[in-house]
């Protein structure tokens, strides 16, 4: 492959809204114990596409969860940073629509769930210019989901430290910063937009699977 | 025939085996083996690893076998090449190796039968899927923080053409520690073997040349301590050694 390989590295239950609803779950079966780590995953390459592109929505699937993210696009080489230093290694930001087929279970990886053909577009980089960042996602429209940075259980800063700690982050990798509580659920026709006032947006249509 | 990624005098070359532990570069220079460095033989943009997908094995971890293949994707920092070193955290108590036959896909694969599978292969290599078990969460198990740690997926030493092997799920896999057999088992006990798994993810993910799929281990877990030369081997594959280390960085 000739493009530099690179991650995109997305981050389950890290905004407050849906850990507090989970909360009462995550002492019973499977879980036993609130998570300590980062909950990780990765949008592989498959899933990358950018706005304009078409979300096929796979056949059986009625909805898919359209996750309004921000994404951290790495600069500089970062393993083990302390929080303080990390936004020294974080070179833009980038509007980012997480797409997921919407499961209930976070007990086993949900590789088909997240990393599905096209399931994740991505923006234009645009200089950061703080993480004080509101995230809108509106369907045909219509505002769906309002949120803000503020309600990260990990901060910007303490999820680079909290991921760099056993996997090294390097230039062009994407850190998306959570999935927000309110993503809407979407079928064949919607039209989606994704919006970070100062960032930029992205829009994708949902069809069905050919 | 077999290929290798190595480094040598400053640059990287892809490498044939040649006489008496020598390696022909692609440049027509031979160099001794011991004189290289070697990289994990393929650059992969997807790697895809199964968790219990031997029965022996999901019955020494107390699991049932999964009705359909456990999977995880493991960024590609975690792969080491041939006769590198793995950090053994600081302070914890079980660290364990994973032999495994890992699969090359050679080429575009989309919604490929069971039995067109075998003309995606591009060949075959050997993993060492290291797990630290005290970081193992119950959040999309097995998680990233157990499973893709930096240089914890030893890779290599070969990519050996899918030509060369008669029949992938019939391979004797062997580990040892310091010489000491430690787990031995045979492709042929998968779960899921090789054909299935390609439709399963081509179901849903489009492969590319490059990819690769960890297809999981048998049973015969053991703790492995700094210092210690684990090989994990695969017959007509490869022999894959790696060195544990203390982690002295923090």
């Amino acid at each position: 492959m000739t493009d530099p390989v690179r991650s995109v590295i997305g981050v389950a239950l890290n905004f407050h809204e849906t850990l507090v609803r989970l909360a009462p779950s995550f002492t019973g079966a499977p879980y036993k114990h609130p998570p300590q780590a980062p909950v990780l995953y990765l949008k592989t390459p498959n899933t990358w596409i950018g706005s304009g592109h078409n979300i096929p929505c796979p056949a059986g699937t009625p909805r898919l969860r359209m996750a309004g993210t921000l994404g951290l696009i790495i600069s500089r080489t970062v393993c083990r940073v302390k929080a303080e230093n990390a936004f020294h290694h974080i070179g833009a930001f980038t509007v980012v629509n997480d797409v997921s087929i919407p499961h209930e279970s976070f007990y086993r990886p949900a590789l088909r769930e997240r990393c599905s053909d096209f399931f994740c577009s991505i923006g234009q980089s645009a200089k950061p210019f703080n993480t004080d960042l509101e995230i809108d996602v509106l369907v045909n429209n219509v505002l769906r989901s309002h949120v803000h940075t503020r309600s990260l259980v990990r901060s910007i800063p303490h999820l680079i430290q909290d991921i760099s700690e056993f996997m090294t982050l390097h230039p062009h990798d994407i850190v998306l910063i959570g999935e927000p509580e309110s993503s809407p659920l979407c079928g064949p026709g919607d039209k989606v937009r994704v919006e970070i006032p100062g960032v930029g947006f992205i829009e994708n249509k949902v069809v069905a699977a050919s | 025939m077999k290929h290798a990624r190595i480094a040598y005098a400053g640059s990287v070359h892809h490498a044939t085996p040649a006489s008496d532990g020598h390696l022909l570069l692609d440049d027509g220079r031979v160099v001794h083996e011991d004189l290289v460095t070697w990289l994990p033989p393929v650059v992969p943009g997807i790697i895809l690893a199964l968790g219990l997908n031997y029965i022996d094995h999901a019955k020494e971890l107390k699991f049932e076998a999964p009705k359909e293949p456990l999977a995880f994707p493991k960024a590609h920092t975690a792969l080491v090449g041939h006769r590198g070193q793995t950090r053994r955290p600081a302070g914890v108590t079980f660290m364990h190796y994973e032999c495994e036959l890992a699969v090359v896909i050679g080429k575009t694969a989309r919604s490929v039968s069971r039995q067109r599978a075998h003309a995606f292969i591009a060949g075959y290599t050997v993993a060492n899927d290291y797990a630290i078990r005290d970081y193992l969460e119950n959040y999309y198990r097995p998680n990233f923080r157990a499973k893709s740690r930096d240089e914890a997926t030893p890779l290599g030493p070969w990519l050996v053409d899918a030509a060369d092997i008669a029949d992938p799920m019939n391979l004797r896999l062997t580990t040892t520690i310091n010489g000491q057999i430690t787990q031995q088992g045979n492709t042929k006990d998968m779960v899921f073997d090789i054909a299935s798994l390609i439709e399963h993810f081509t179901s849903f993910m489009t492969l590319q040349p490059g990819d690769l799929i960890l297809t999981g281990t048998p049973e015969g877990l053991a703790d492995v301590k700094p210092g210690e030369e684990v090989v994990t081997e695969i017959e007509h594959v490869g022999r894959l050694s790696n060195t544990i280390v203390e982690d002295w960085t923090k």
